[in-house]
């Protein structure tokens, strides 16, 4: 399918208007400096969401976590991942074993990119995000320089009754938190957790200001 | 000169002073290499593109009539309010309370402005639909936290339909011996309101001294001068209004003071909720609708009853 996607109107602006992406910087501020942003993964628009919430003159330089198998299976779908978001795309079927899946990421961080990453690997079906892969604590461990920044995405309908007569218009919000990083001889399994929790403290956040 | 042809050369005018500020400002991003400088530059190029906004509206209103400009100021109070919705924390027992905010209030605020029903448009949000809406949230038998959430409904509902709307409702103000001239009018709100903020962001930028807590792009001396020349715009422009030049004056200083109050106010709602943010080198963002109607929420209502109050007969 050859669509004139140039000509349609820009996919950031088209993605504020259908669902908002509103952001909150509740613990950090936008920077330009290198970073890694992870997030609670439960839908297919989380990486359209959060990467439109960035400011535009960040959004040129971070670079979307994307998963071969389903963005890029060709269509709209690819040329959206390659042409407008400039997705690094993983290996999640590993169909070679020995090739390390996190080589592409690496050489984007080289690059002095900005990563989008969704560190459950899969999506949840719940609010609070799952168990964390390993690969985040390898970025870390590899890149001390880069600050990790944990983001919440909520969506507005999830927390709407169900079968309601009328939805309400669909809401995005996403909360960016303060940045963290691999303590000095940090085990995995406890950076992994506490990375979890930063990620699951802006989602109390969100339920409980009032 | 007919009505015609005055819209038309109001409109020429002011498209040519803004082509002239964009070329303006473009080359000054050219030849200037200072970050420092960049950056305010940058602000005021924001700015007078977003000036052409009125022109727009203007040129709607005059070639569509008042009723496309009501359709696009719901829009604009529909994108409001899902922002102001969605940076506050919001329970599932809230949902009937939203959809009669959205699907109900926003509609009707904009017909009872277009059926020209003054009466009931001035109290319809700030009466009705205050007693109303908490009667609906208190059917959700959910009463944790319920005054706090009606009152953040009620509050959004005024400031972005209530207030809001009361901008393409000056266009509808009948006032003597200036009857079918309220789009003129309605470009004069706008072009004072959009003249502080834009002189005040080159004044802070030249004779800055003391910056502002809500805003560190402008000082406290930038935001006074930048004021006043809005107030000298204001009164040079009054033969666009019903006003004697001395009453131009006094309702432009009005303009000003309240556009300021309403910058002033939704900076400190945003800020609060994590929505107002600045990069680490100090540049806002200029995101939201919210952000983009701040000055205008709180002047727009002030301006129109002003008006209404002394120069309907």
């Amino acid at each position: 399918m050859n669509l004139p996607i140039k000509f349609l109107p820009p996919l950031v602006w088209l993605v504020r208007v259908l669902v908002g992406a509103y952001p909150r910087w509740i613990g950090s501020v936008p920077s330009a400096n290198q970073r890694i942003y992870f997030a609670n993964h439960s839908s297919h628009m989380d990486t359209l969401v959060l990467w439109a919430a960035l400011p535009d003159a960040l959004r040129a330089n971070t670079r979307p976590v994307a998963a071969r198998d389903y963005w890029g299976a060709g269509g709209i779908r690819q040329r959206i991942a390659q042409q407008e978001l400039n997705v690094v795309m993983i290996d999640r079927t590993r169909e070679d074993p020995d090739a390390d899946p996190l080589e592409p990421l690496q050489e984007a961080l080289d690059l002095g990119f900005s990563l989008i990453l969704f560190p459950e690997g899969t999506r949840q079906p719940q609010p609070l995000p799952g168990p964390f892969k390993s690969g985040l604590y390898r970025l870390a461990k590899a890149f001390p320089q880069v600050e990790l920044i944990p983001v919440y995405l909520e969506n507005l309908h999830r927390s709407m009754p169900k079968g309601a007569l009328l939805p309400v218009p669909i809401i995005c919000t996403v909360s960016f938190g303060a940045a963290l990083r691999l303590a000095p001889g940090e085990e995995k399994e406890a950076f992994l957790e506490r990375a979890r929790d930063a990620v699951a403290a802006l989602a109390e956040m969100e339920a409980v200001v009032a | 000169m007919s009505l015609q042809e005055t819209y038309f050369v109001v409109l020429a005018g002011l498209s040519l002073l803004l082509a002239t500020a964009t070329a303006f400002g473009t080359w000054l991003v050219r030849r200037t290499r200072e970050a420092a400088k960049l950056a305010w530059i940058g602000q005021m190029n924001t700015r007078i593109r977003r000036a052409w906004s009125i022109v727009l509206l203007f040129a709607i209103a005059f070639t569509l009539g008042g009723g496309a400009l009501l359709v696009l100021f719901a829009i604009a109070s529909f994108f409001a309010l899902r922002e102001f919705v969605a940076l506050t924390p919001i329970r599932a027992s809230d949902h009937a309370a939203l959809v009669v905010a959205f699907y109900v209030v926003i509609p009707v605020q904009y017909l009872l402005i277009a059926a020209d029903w003054y009466a009931m448009y001035a109290v319809f949000i700030p009466v009705y639909v205050f007693l109303v809406l908490p009667v609906v949230m208190a059917l959700g038998r959910d009463t944790e936290h319920y005054l706090m959430r009606i009152a953040k409904v009620q509050w959004g509902l005024m400031i972005c339909v209530y207030c809001v709307s009361h901008a393409p409702a000056i266009v509808t103000l009948e006032l003597g011996g200036f009857e079918g001239r309220g789009a003129m009018l309605l470009l004069y709100f706008l072009v004072v309101l959009q003249a502080s903020d834009l002189f005040a962001v080159i004044a802070s930028a030249l004779i800055g001294r003391t910056p502002l807590k809500s805003n560190p792009n402008k000082s406290r001396e930038g935001v006074l001068a930048g004021g006043a020349a809005a107030v000298l715009l204001g009164t040079a422009l009054f033969r666009m209004t019903p006003f004697a030049w001395w009453q131009a004056t006094l309702m432009a200083l009005a303009i000003v003071v309240a556009g300021f109050m309403g910058g002033l106010v939704l900076t400190s709602v945003e800020r609060s909720l994590g929505a107002r943010i600045w990069t680490d080198d100090g540049v806002l963002l200029t995101r939201g609708t919210l952000q983009r109607l701040d000055a205008l929420t709180f002047a727009a209502p002030v301006f129109f009853h002003l008006t209404l109050y002394f120069f309907a007969p």
